[in-house]
């Protein structure tokens, strides 16, 4: 059976902008992205909205709904308050373009200064490698990120303070991860993430980790596993004396 | 790194937050909780008493004055009062040992982002503004030294043996004749439980899990390192649900042991 809900959308450009009140009519399993097509092909057709596959898994949908970075096609209306307007925000954290759709160029440019993959020579005269299962399964979680985004709007080290200069965020952290864990991997990425790419301005609110559509465990598995390395690296006097003695590298 | 987004418009914020949770139950709940125990912890560390119960042959210490260093010259490892401690200050056991559980915690992963929020609002929650502009994390002083946690990792290890030899005094009961047999009171399980929970937290700690195997990338080559890694990740998944009972207990059984030396309840024993 239909209803109708309010919605609170933002509507505004680099100039400025308010919050527009839209009704919508909701029927049993739309999401908050149905809804804003509904107003967009019936009430506001010049309202700038980013989508693609309305799946979870493009990651272009990435908004904040009654205040929490969520993505638009992955929350359904009937999880929100019914009694009160739905609120639809862009990503407070990336400059915007227009009404909901923000320009996140920056993480790509920030992704282009880390490290690429350095992998070992190969280990079969094919060119090939051997890895074992249970060494790739660490890395695969990170490997399911769909890149919205919405772990680096809700850092506050991004949202509120924009240290883009010093730091990557999290999503960063992740793809480092992903490569400083991997076991073909002979790169030393630790430096950089201590001096250029700011691991230290994490302080663990893991709201990243709450946000993330992916249910990656961004903070436990793979922020912390990183400042971790960078501690045995730069600050356990134990484990640089154990590491000048046996010459362990990276294994 | 060029942001290129150097005074580019976001969006206003409009308000504390556009929340419509209640987002700031949780902060409080973290802030009255660790508010509650560090005013009991530094009330008891301070009384210098009640904290070893012997009455009807039992064996109980309170797990805040374990190991019991100096204190009682009869059970203290290395005798009574120390002549260096300072005279200003009140001589209390439990100021010896407490610094070092306190400090693990202090230092924690999970701890850490708590009382962050609870106590710096930084931020208070998530997407939540914050009072100050400025910020520095763990990047630079003091809280680069939050990078010690694995010290005190290695510490809290070591109590935890203790804390169980504890325990298992706690199931030796003295009787009339000065001999030791097997028994078991309310106390005894109480001091298991505390030292079960306090085991759980402390095993599943991030860097014991960073030491156990999460440094190394090829894992499959060290397959005993590989179960422990595996072993304490399962405890990681679950660090803040050991943390808090671990800190509640830990301070009920300084409680219990101190209500029955003080006679306010009595130890029931099964056997």
């Amino acid at each position: 059976m239909s209803s109708t809900a309010t919605f609170k959308i933002w509507r505004g450009n680099s100039d400025g902008g308010e919050f527009r009140d839209y009704q919508a009519r909701v029927d049993e399993g739309m999401v908050v992205l149905d809804a804003v097509h509904q107003i967009q092909a019936e009430q506001a057709p010049d309202m700038a909205v980013r989508w693609n596959c309305k799946a979870g898994k493009c990651g272009s949908c990435s908004s904040e709904i009654n205040g929490m970075p969520r993505l638009m096609c992955m929350t359904r209306i009937s999880d929100l308050p019914a009694d009160q307007p739905i609120t639809v925000e862009p990503m407070h954290t990336f400059p915007l373009i227009k009404d909901l759709v923000t320009d996140v160029s920056w993480n790509f440019r920030a992704k282009k200064t880390l490290k690429p993959f350095s992998p070992r020579p190969p280990d079969a005269p094919d060119g090939t490698w051997r890895m074992a299962q249970e060494d790739i399964e660490r890395i695969q979680e990170f490997r399911k990120c769909i890149e919205c985004f919405l772990c680096q709007d809700v850092c506050h080290v991004l949202r509120e303070h924009h240290l883009e200069e010093q730091f990557i965020g999290p999503r960063l952290f992740t793809f480092s991860a992903a490569l400083e864990m991997h076991p073909l991997d002979t790169e030393n990425r630790l430096g950089d993430l201590r001096k250029l790419n700011g691991i230290g301005y994490c302080n663990i609110t893991k709201c990243c980790t709450k946000v993330c559509p992916e249910e990656i465990h961004i903070t436990d598995n793979a922020i912390i596993p990183l400042k971790e390395r960078v501690v045995d690296q730069f600050f356990d006097p134990l484990t640089r004396i154990f590491r000048a003695i046996t010459g362990n590298g990276k294994r | 790194m060029a942001n290129g987004a150097a005074g580019a418009v976001r969006p206003a914020d409009v308000g504390l937050t556009a929340r419509r949770d209640a987002w700031w139950v949780q902060p409080v709940v973290v802030f009255l909780g660790l508010s509650a125990f560090v005013a009991y912890a530094t009330w008891a560390a301070f009384q210098g008493n009640n904290y070893r119960y012997t009455a009807g042959g039992a064996n109980y210490l309170s797990p805040f004055y374990s190991p019991e260093l100096f204190g009682d010259p009869k059970t203290a490892w290395l005798g009574g009062k120390p002549a260096w401690w300072p005279g200003w200050l009140v001589f209390s056991p439990a100021l010896l040992i407490l610094p070092f559980p306190a400090f693990f915690r202090v230092t924690c992963y999970y701890y850490r982002g708590a009382y962050y929020k609870a106590f710096w609002a930084d931020p208070p929650s998530c997407t939540v503004k914050e009072p100050r502009s400025s910020y520095r994390g763990e990047a630079s002083f003091p809280l680069i030294l939050q990078n010690v946690h694995r010290y005190f990792l290695y510490i809290a290890l070591l109590f935890i043996l203790i804390l169980g030899h504890d325990a298992w005094d706690g199931f030796r009961f003295t009787d009339a004749a000065g001999n030791l047999h097997f028994g078991m009171g309310v106390g005894s399980l109480v001091l298991t439980i505390n030292v079960f929970l306090l085991a759980g937290y402390t095993f599943g700690c991030h860097s014991m899990r960073h030491l156990c195997g999460g440094k190394i990338n090829q894992l499959s080559a060290c397959p005993m390192r590989s179960r422990l890694y595996g072993c304490v990740s399962m405890l990681n998944a679950r660090h803040m649900a050991w943390a808090w009972p671990s800190l509640v207990f830990v301070a009920f059984t300084d409680v219990y042991v101190r209500l029955c030396c003080m006679g306010v309840i009595t130890d029931w024993r099964f056997f």
